[in-house]
């Protein structure tokens, strides 16, 4: 079986304050991006998977992510699973 | 009595908590390292400040893994006192043993100053000895020091009397002047429901000695002394507890 890469994205929870998000906005704007708002900046973290049907490997990685990956006082993860094709 | 002081890999204010207890106060130190797994009869542990493991992913994210923390969550649940100072506060949100998290100063820019702490509640082991609403002049230096939680999990903080320090301006004014990181409600300082583990940014231990710019961080220490002289018995006040 064909190995499995994960992409998980942790962004800012809504409602937290993200004054990284806000200033890359400002900075966007001064360079005359006016049409963009609501920038937030968050992690992207990829990992590759042995093994694992893509069921379990999608619980694993919500484990990662619970346990360590994002904090959940501050941060929404979304996982991604795609074949590993490297 | 005994103050363990642990030292993560990126630990840099370990040295200081030592020093301050076994000189300035005349205490036993005890230095703990992240791998020991017993905290050595320590009375009161210290997670120093620093940027234990370069700060990787959060603050305190991998700190909260290490072999000694299981020793230190025990020593909580027991009761037992714990101090967490400014990466050592980020780390007890990590680790679950304080509600809310630190992050990124408002201002993006990593602020080193001298800041007025507001005691908020002296019904802390911490704050015991302290009056409430005095005001201490500490030391702060971090980037990730802006305190956030929940709407529900602030409210629970101020209903049951859980900020424990507040950044105030010289006339113990909270507002936003006197905030250095953007923290909300002006927090610098939480305990836990128990109140046996507090977290703060400013950071007390480098306000001890005259000669190096004052010591009202002594406040802190010396209320930890004496309410573990007697026992636990002199608890300050009741906390100011809100009927829900």
């Amino acid at each position: 079986m064909p190995g499995l890469l994960a992409r998980v994205y942790v962004t800012p929870k809504r409602g937290i304050l993200d004054p990284q998000g806000k200033t890359v906005e400002q900075s966007l704007h001064v360079l005359g991006f006016d049409e963009v708002s609501d920038v937030t900046v968050g992690k992207y973290i990829e990992m590759r998977l042995g093994g694992a049907s893509r069921e379990a490997a999608d619980a694993r990685v919500r484990q990662m992510c619970e346990r360590l990956l994002a904090n959940g006082v501050i941060e929404d993860y979304r996982v991604e699973l795609v074949a590993d094709r490297s | 009595m005994r103050w363990g002081v642990v030292t993560f890999p990126g630990s840099n204010d370990d040295a200081q908590a030592l020093r301050v207890v076994e000189r300035v106060l005349g205490d036993e130190a005890i230095a703990l390292w992240h791998k020991d797994v017993d905290l050595r009869g320590a009375d009161c542990v210290i997670l120093p400040g620093g940027f234990s493991y370069g700060d990787y992913l959060r603050c305190g994210a991998m700190a909260k893994f290490s072999p000694i923390m299981a020793a230190v969550v025990a020593h909580a649940r027991r009761g037992g006192l714990v101090l967490g100072i400014c990466n050592g506060f980020q780390i007890l949100c990590e680790a679950g043993l304080l509600p809310g998290a630190l992050v990124r100063n408002r201002s993006l820019s990593f602020v080193c100053d001298l800041v007025i702490a507001r005691i908020e509640t002296t019904a802390t082991p911490f704050t015991a000895s302290c009056g409430r609403g005095s005001l201490l002049t500490l030391p702060i230096k971090h980037g990730e020091g802006c305190y956030v939680a929940d709407e529900t999990t602030l409210a629970e903080l101020e209903a049951r009397d859980q900020v424990v320090f507040r950044y105030a301006d010289a006339a113990g004014r909270v507002g936003p002047e006197a905030n250095p990181n953007g923290s909300l409600g002006n927090i610098a300082g939480v305990c836990s429901a128990e109140r046996n583990v507090l977290g703060l940014m400013p950071h007390p231990e480098y306000a001890t000695e005259r000669l190096v710019g004052g010591e009202d961080g002594l406040a802190v220490f010396r209320s930890v002394q004496s309410w573990l002289r007697d026992g636990g018995r002199s608890r300050g006040d009741e906390p100011r507890v809100q009927a829900p």
